[in-house]
C-alpha cells in the first residue's frame, strides 16, 4: 500500500459562527494528482490554511506523510510545498533573494540553497532571470518563481491554492504540465485547488468540496458517470448549482 | 532540526532585513532626520526654559542637547520597532507573513529571529545618529560608545516586541494611524526622553507616576547610563521583564489555534 502524502480526518473549522469545514475527511497518497473542486466560499482556502498550520483546526486531525501537524509541525511541515493563492513574493527582492529567504526558513545552508536553487531555476526555464527583481516579472512568470520555491527545499507534497488564476491560456497550460511532470517524474503528490476545471484531465482524482463539506471524489471518468453529468462544469452545477 | 538550520534561518531573516532596509534609504535617511529635528530645533528653543540639574549619571552641568540625546536614541528604536511591526501587518496584507509561518522551524523561534534582526538593523541608524550628535557637542566618552550598544539592543529588543504584540491585534493597516496616536506619542512624551522626572514631579504627580511606571522611561534611562560607561540596574530589569512579557504576548498572539487568518 502507498504512503499517505495527507491524511485528514474528521477536520472541522468555524470562523466565529460561521461553519468554514464541517467534519471532513480525505486522504492523498503519495505522487498522486489531486484537484480540489469547488465554488468560492467552498473552504478550499480554510483548508489550505488548516494544511499549512495557519490555522489550527476545531476538532479532528492532519497528518501529513504520518507526521501529526498538532504535535509534531516541524516535521509535518518540512514535507510540503505550498503556492497560495495570493502571491506570497517579496516584490522588491530579486529572484534569487526570494528563494534564498525561503531556503533559510527552512534551515537550508548558503551552499545548498544555491545548488537547489540551480536546479529549479532551469527547471522553470528562469535562470536568466535570477537577478532580476520580482516586480519586473509577468503574472506566469512570478507564479513560476512561487513554484520553484516551493520545491527549493524537496518537498514531498506539493499544494496549489488557485495557482493559475490570472494568467493566459498559454501560461496555465504550461504550469499544469511542469505539475503533472513533478508527480511522476518526483513522485510528488499535488492537491491543487481551481476553479479553471480546462486544466484537469478525466483520469485525475477528483474532490468537491461544497459550503464546507466533501460532496462528491473520485475519478472525474467516474464521478461524471455517476452522476451522469456530461462534463466536469456540468457535474459542479449539478451538485453545488453554482457555476464554477 | 540541527543547530546549523537554525543558524541559517536567522541569517536569512536577518539577511531580508537588510536588505529591505538598505533599499528603503528613505526610511534611513528620515530616521536621521527625525531625531535631529529634535536635537537642533527643538533642543535650542528648550534649552532656556528648562534647566538640567546635576543628575546621574551626569557629573557636571550639561546642555539640554546632552540631555535628549538618549531620549533621541529612544525615539529611533521606538519608530523602528514600529516600523517593523508595520510591516508585519502590510506582509500580512500582502501574504509573505505565509512565507515565514509555514516554515518547519518552531514559530517562537521565528519571531524571535524577526525581532532581533530588527533590533540589530536600528543599531546602524543609532550610530549614524551618534556620529552625527558629535557635531552638536554631545562627546559621550569612548566607553560609552561600546555600553551603548547592548543596552540600544535590548531597547529595540522590547519596542519591537511591543510593534510584534501590536501587528498581531491590528486587522488592517489603516487601523494603523491609531497606534501612533495612542500608543508612540504617549509612549514618547510620558517618559523621561525628554524632560527629567524631578521636573516632571514639580508640574504634576500624576503625570510623574504615569511616567516613572512606562518602560520607555526604563529603556531610555538604561541608554543614557550606558551612555556614560554605567550600569542601571533597575532600569534594566525593567526593561528586560518587560521585552520577556511582550515576547510572550506576541508568541501568543501568532499563534494558530488564536488563528492569524480568523480576523480577517
Amino acid at each position: 500500500m502507498t504512503e499517505a502524502a495527507i491524511n485528514v480526518s474528521g477536520v472541522s473549522y468555524h470562523y466565529s459562527h460561521k461553519g468554514a469545514l464541517n467534519n471532513i475527511s480525505f486522504t492523498l497518497q503519495a505522487g498522486r494528482f489531486v484537484a480540489l473542486l469547488g465554488p468560492n466560499g467552498a473552504g478550499k482556502t480554510t483548508l489550505f490554511s488548516l494544511l499549512t498550520r495557519l490555522l489550527q483546526p476545531a476538532s479532528g486531525s492532519i497528518e501529513l506523510f504520518g507526521f501529526p501537524l498538532h504535535k509534531s509541525p516541524g516535521q509535518a511541515l518540512k514535507q510540503i510545498g505550498v503556492v497560495f493563492q495570493q502571491s506570497t513574493l517579496d516584490l522588491d527582492l530579486t529572484v534569487a533573494q526570494n528563494l534564498a529567504y525561503h531556503g533559510a526558513l527552512h534551515g537550508l545552508s548558503g551552499r545548498a540553497v544555491k545548488q537547489r536553487m540551480n536546479i529549479e531555476l532551469e527547471r522553470f526555464e528562469l535562470s536568466q532571470r535570477a537577478n532580476d527583481k520580482v516586480r519586473e516579472l509577468n503574472g506566469g512568470h512570478r507564479r513560476r518563481v512561487e513554484i520553484a520555491r516551493a520545491l527549493l527545499h524537496q518537498p514531498r507534497l506539493l499544494l496549489l491554492d488557485e495557482a493559475t488564476v490570472g494568467l493566459d491560456l498559454e501560461s496555465r497550460q504550461s504550469l499544469n504540465r511542469h505539475i503533472r511532470k513533478l508527480c511522476v517524474e518526483e513522485n510528488i503528490a499535488v492537491l491543487w485547488t481551481t476553479h479553471l476545471i480546462e486544466e484537469l484531465s478525466p483520469q485525475d482524482d477528483t474532490l468537491i468540496l461544497h459550503q464546507g463539506d466533501i460532496i462528491a471524489r473520485g475519478s472525474s471518468e467516474e464521478l461524471l458517470a455517476e452522476h451522469d453529468a456530461p462534463d466536469i462544469a456540468a457535474l459542479l452545477i449539478q451538485l453545488t448549482g453554482a457555476k464554477s | 532540526m540541527s543547530p546549523a538550520a537554525y543558524l541559517n534561518c536567522f541569517l536569512g531573516i536577518l539577511r531580508r532585513e537588510l536588505l529591505r532596509f538598505i533599499q528603503q534609504r528613505s526610511r534611513f535617511i528620515s530616521s536621521l532626520v527625525r531625531p535631529l529635528l529634535w536635537l537642533v530645533v527643538f533642543a535650542a528653543g528648550f534649552r532656556a526654559a528648562l534647566g538640567i540639574a546635576i543628575i546621574p549619571p551626569y557629573e557636571t552641568y550639561i546642555t539640554y542637547e546632552v540631555y535628549i540625546v538618549p531620549g533621541l536614541i529612544g525615539i529611533i528604536v521606538l519608530f523602528n520597532g514600529m516600523q517593523s511591526s508595520l510591516s508585519m501587518v502590510y506582509d500580512r496584507e500582502m501574504g509573505s507573513m505565509k512565507v515565514l509561518l509555514t516554515s518547519p522551524l518552531p514559530r517562537a523561534y521565528l519571531l524571535i529571529c524577526k525581532l532581533l534582526s530588527g533590533a540589530l538593523v536600528s543599531l546602524f541608524q543609532v550610530y549614524a545618529f551618534l556620529l552625527v550628535a558629535r557635531a552638536f557637542e554631545v562627546e559621550p566618552p569612548a566607553i560609552g560608545y561600546l555600553w551603548v550598544l547592548p543596552a540600544t539592543l535590548l531597547a529595540a529588543l522590547m519596542l519591537g516586541a511591543l510593534g510584534l504584540v501590536l501587528s498581531s491585534l491590528i486587522k488592517q493597516l489603516e487601523n494603523f494611524a491609531g497606534v501612533m496616536n495612542f500608543v508612540v506619542f504617549p509612549m514618547f512624551f510620558l517618559s523621561s526622553a525628554l524632560y527629567p522626572l524631578w521636573k516632571m514631579r514639580e508640574a504634576n504627580e500624576i503625570i510623574y507616576y504615569l511616567c516613572a511606571a512606562n518602560p520607555f522611561t526604563h529603556a531610555v534611562e538604561l541608554i543614557r547610563f550606558a551612555l556614560y560607561g554605567q550600569f542601571n540596574s533597575q532600569a534594566f530589569w525593567i526593561t528586560a521583564a518587560t521585552t520577556i512579557v511582550l515576547t510572550s504576548v506576541a508568541i501568543l498572539g501568532y499563534d494558530p489555534r488564536r488563528g492569524l487568518l480568523k480576523k480577517r
